[in-house]
C-alpha cells in the first residue's frame, strides 16, 4: 500500500511576459488502487499538475510538497522519480532519434528495477505486452516514437506503463486524438495495470468519453489552477451534462 | 512492330525501366542546374546554412600533380568556402617536412601486422605504382605529394587473405610542426585485407593515401583520427577499385583542431562494391570535414556512403560535402549515399552538403539523403521520466546513432575502443 501526496502546491513558469503562476495550492492524496479523475478546462492547470510530479524542470514548485510515502519526491530527479516509481505517460511523447524501443525499453527497465530483466523472459513480456496492446511487432525496432503516429505514440506509453508496473501512473490527457478502437485498447492497458500491480491513477482528461472505460472513484475538477470541487463518478456525469460553466466565476474568468 | 528488348547491358529499358523525372535515355547533365538552385538546402535546423553552388560538374574539377595548377586557396571557392584557411597556412604551404632526413622527423610511423605475403617498401617520387591512384585534387593533396621523398608502400601480393589487420600507427610529436606523408596500398588480384591508420599525437599533418585494388580484390581501410586538440590533418585518401573486387573506407575522426579529409573513389572495370563510412564527433573548437567523392567512371558497379556526426558545445563545426558523378558510360549504376548529424548541445553547426550528378538515365538506382536532429532537453527528460539517468540517456542516443557505423568496423578491439571513446567524448564537455 503506497500513498501520493501533494500538499498545497504551487507552481509557476518562466514566459517571455514573466514569471506566470499556473498552481495555486492544489492538495490530493491518492492511495494504491485508487482512480482519480482530474478533469477541468483548458489552462487551468492539470497539465502543469502531471509534469510537475514528474520533474519536468520547467515547472518551479514556490511552495507546497509531494510525498510518496512520506518521501519528498521534490529533493528527486526526473530519473529518480521514475525509480521510486511515479510513471507519466505524456499528452505529447517525444520523439528520440537513434534509439530502438527494444534498446530504450530495456535500459529504462533495468534503470528502474536496478538490475538487468532475465533477457529470455523480459522478451516474451514485451512481446506480449505489444500484441495486447495491438502494437505491431515491428516497432521493437523502429527509434521511440520516431515516425509513430499520434494514436501510436500513446499506445507505446502504456506499454511502458504496464512494463515498468509504476506505483503510481499519472495519465496526461492520454484519450486526445485516439479513435474509439484505440481509446478501448488503451483504457484496458490502464486497466490491466491497474488490476494486476494495484497501481494507483490520476488520470487526466479533459472529456469524460474515457471514464466510460476507466471508471474512477474519485473526481476532481480543476480550475484556475486549484481543486474547485471533489466528488464520486457522478460528478464526471454532471460536468458531461452542464459543462465548466458554473465554475468559471466570473473573477476566475477575469484571470 | 519492332520489338522492344527489356534489358539493354543488364539494364533494363522500355517500360520497366527506373524512371528518373527529368532524363532521357541519353542522360542528361545535371550539376548545371541543381548547382544553381540556390535554394537547394540539405542543413535541417537552424545551424545549418543555405547552400549555393556554382562550381558546376565535380567531371570538370581540377586535378594534377603541379601545386602551381592549385593557388593559395582564398576561402571563396567551393571546395574550401567552409574551412577556416586561417589555421590551414601550416599544411598548405610547399615546403618539405621539418627535419625531413634526419631522426627528427616530427611523425613516427609504426607499421605492424606485415605477415608473410605482405611486402612493405618505399617509392620515390616517379616510382610506380605511386601516382598511379592518387590524383590530387586541392593545394593540400598537391604540395604533400610533392614534398614526400620515400612514400610507404604496402603491398598485399596475389592472393593473401591477411587475417589480422595491417596496422600503420602515425604519431605526431609536437604541434604546429609540419609533416608530409604519402600511404601507397597495393591489393594485388584476390589479395584480402584490413589496413588501419591511426593517427595520434599532434602535428601540422598533410598525409596522402592512395589504394589500388586489383580485380577479385577486397581492402577495407579504416582511417582513425585520434588526434589531440591542437593537431591540424588534411589528407587526401584516393582508392581504384578493380574488376568484381570490394573496398571499404571508414574514417573516424574524433581529435583534432582541424581535420579535413577528402576520400575518393573510381572504379577500374564492372562488378565492384565499394563504400565510404564515416563517424564524426566535434567538440568545442574542433573543425572536422569530410568530403567525399564517388565517381562512376565505368558500367554496373555499386557504391554506399554513409557518414554520422555528433557535434557538442559552442563552435564545433562539422562539414560534410558529398559528390556523386554517375557518368554516361555508367550505365547500371548502383549507388547511394547519406549523412546525418546529431546536434547535442546549443551553438553547434553541421554543414551537409549531398551532390549528385547523372549523366545517363540507365542505372539501377541512385539517391542520396541528408539529416541533421537536435537531441534536446525534451529527449533527455523522455529518457530521463522512464528512469533513465541522464549519463546513461546521452550515452544512448549517441551510441545508438553512431553504431550503425560503428558495426560497419570488422576489427573487434577498434570497435570496443569507439565505445568507450564516445562515452568519454560525452564526458568532456561537462554533461
Amino acid at each position: 500500500m503506497s500513498t501520493l501526496e501533494i500538499k498545497d502546491l504551487h507552481v509557476s513558469i518562466e514566459t517571455d511576459q514573466g514569471t506566470k503562476d499556473i498552481l495555486k495550492g492544489v492538495s490530493l492524496t491518492i492511495n494504491s488502487g485508487e482512480i482519480h479523475a482530474i478533469m477541468g478546462p483548458n489552462g487551468s492547470g492539470k497539465s502543469t499538475l502531471a509534469s510537475t510530479i514528474a520533474g519536468h524542470p520547467r515547472y518551479e514548485v514556490t511552495k507546497g510538497e509531494i510525498l510518496l510515502d512520506g518521501e519528498d519526491v521534490l529533493e528527486m530527479g526526473p530519473d529518480e522519480r521514475a525509480q521510486a516509481g511515479l510513471f507519466l505517460a505524456m499528452q505529447y511523447p517525444v520523439e528520440v532519434p537513434g534509439v530502438t524501443m527494444t534498446n530504450f525499453l530495456r535500459t529504462a527497465k533495468t534503470a528502474i528495477d536496478g538490475e538487468a530483466p532475465k533477457l529470455r523472459t523480459w522478451t516474451k513480456e514485451v512481446k506480449n505486452a505489444m500484441e495486447k496492446l495491438r502494437i505491431d511487432a515491428d516497432f521493437a525496432n523502429r527509434n521511440v516514437n520516431e515516425g509513430f503516429s499520434g494514436g501510436e505514440k500513446k499506445r507505446v506509453e502504456i506499454l511502458q506503463l504496464e512494463l515498468f508496473k509504476p506505483k503510481f501512473a499519472i495519465l496526461d490527457e492520454t484519450d486526445s486524438g485516439l479513435d474509439i478502437d484505440a481509446l478501448r485498447v488503451v483504457s484496458e492497458g490502464v486497466n490491466r495495470a491497474h488490476e494486476e500491480n494495484g497501481m494507483g491513477t490520476l488520470l487526466i482528461t479533459h472529456y469524460t468519453r474515457i471514464l466510460n472505460y476507466i471508471k474512477p472513484s474519485f473526481v476532481h475538477v480543476f480550475v484556475d489552477g486549484k481543486v474547485a470541487e471533489q466528488g464520486g463518478p457522478e460528478l464526471a456525469d454532471e460536468l458531461e451534462a452542464n459543462g465548466y460553466d458554473r465554475f468559471l466565476t466570473p473573477a476566475a474568468a477575469a484571470v | 512492330m519492332t520489338e522492344t528488348p527489356e534489358k539493354v547491358a543488364g539494364v533494363e529499358v522500355g517500360e520497366r525501366r527506373i524512371s528518373i523525372p527529368g532524363f532521357t535515355e541519353e542522360g542528361e547533365n545535371l550539376a548545371a542546374e541543381t548547382n544553381s538552385a540556390a535554394d537547394h538546402t540539405h542543413g535541417g535546423l537552424g545551424e545549418s546554412k543555405k547552400v549555393t553552388s556554382g562550381a558546376g560538374s565535380r567531371a570538370n574539377r581540377h586535378i594534377g600533380f603541379d601545386v602551381s595548377g592549385f593557388p593559395e586557396p582564398t576561402g571563396r571557392e567551393e571546395e574550401w568556402r567552409f574551412t577556416p584557411l586561417k589555421k590551414l597556412a601550416g599544411v598548405l604551404s610547399d615546403i618539405a617536412t621539418d627535419g625531413a632526413g634526419t631522426d627528427q622527423e616530427p611523425v613516427d610511423y609504426q607499421v605492424s601486422g606485415a605477415v608473410e605475403g605482405v611486402e612493405i617498401s618505399t617509392l620515390a617520387l616517379g616510382q610506380s605504382p605511386r601516382g598511379a591512384v592518387l590524383q590530387p585534387a586541392d593545394r593540400a593533396a598537391a604540395v604533400a605529394y610533392k614534398n614526400v621523398d620515400d612514400a610507404l608502400h604496402i603491398k598485399v601480393t596475389e592472393g593473401t587473405e591477411v587475417a589480422e589487420p595491417i596496422r600503420v600507427d602515425i604519431t605526431g610529436k609536437a604541434a604546429g610542426v609540419r609533416a608530409n606523408s604519402h600511404l601507397v596500398v597495393e591489393a594485388e588480384p584476390n589479395a584480402k585485407a584490413v589496413i588501419v591508420l591511426e593517427h595520434r599525437g599532434s602535428a601540422d599533418y598533410n598525409g596522402n593515401v592512395e589504394v589500388k585494388i586489383a580485380d577479385g580484390a577486397s581492402v577495407s581501410v579504416i582511417s582513425l583520427q585520434r588526434w589531440n586538440d591542437d593537431a591540424v590533418h588534411v589528407g587526401q585518401h584516393d582508392a581504384e577499385v578493380g574488376k568484381d573486387a570490394k573496398y571499404k573506407h571508414v574514417a573516424v575522426t574524433l581529435g583534432g583542431s582541424i581535420v579535413r579529409l577528402n576520400t575518393n573513389f573510381r572504379y577500374a572495370a564492372e562488378g565492384a562494391r565499394a563504400e565510404m563510412y564515416g563517424l564524426y564527433f566535434a567538440d568545442a573548437g574542433q573543425h572536422i570535414e569530410h568530403r567525399t567523392f564517388v565517381d562512376h567512371n565505368s558500367p554496373r558497379n555499386s557504391s554506399d556512403v554513409l557518414y554520422k556526426g555528433a557535434l557538442q558545445g559552442e563552435t564545433a563545426r562539422t562539414v560534410w560535402v558529398g559528390d556523386v558523378l554517375i557518368r554516361k558510360e555508367a550505365e547500371g549504376t548502383d549507388s547511394y549515399e547519406k549523412n546525418q548529424n546529431l546536434v547535442l548541445t546549443d551553438g553547434a553547426r553541421a554543414d551537409s552538403v549531398p551532390n549528385l550528378e547523372i549523366e545517363t538515365g540507365l542505372i539501377d538506382g541512385a539517391g542520396h539523403a541528408s539529416s541533421t536532429g537536435r537531441f534536446d532537453d525534451n529527449h533527455l527528460f523522455y529518457l530521463m521520466s522512464r528512469g533513465i539517468p541522464e549519463d546513461i540517456a546521452r550515452q544512448l542516443v549517441v551510441r545508438g546513432f553512431m553504431n550503425e557505423i560503428i558495426q560497419k568496423i570488422e576489427v573487434s578491439s577498434i570497435r570496443e575502443s569507439l565505445a568507450e571513446d564516445l562515452e568519454r567524448e560525452l564526458r568532456i564537455s561537462g554533461h
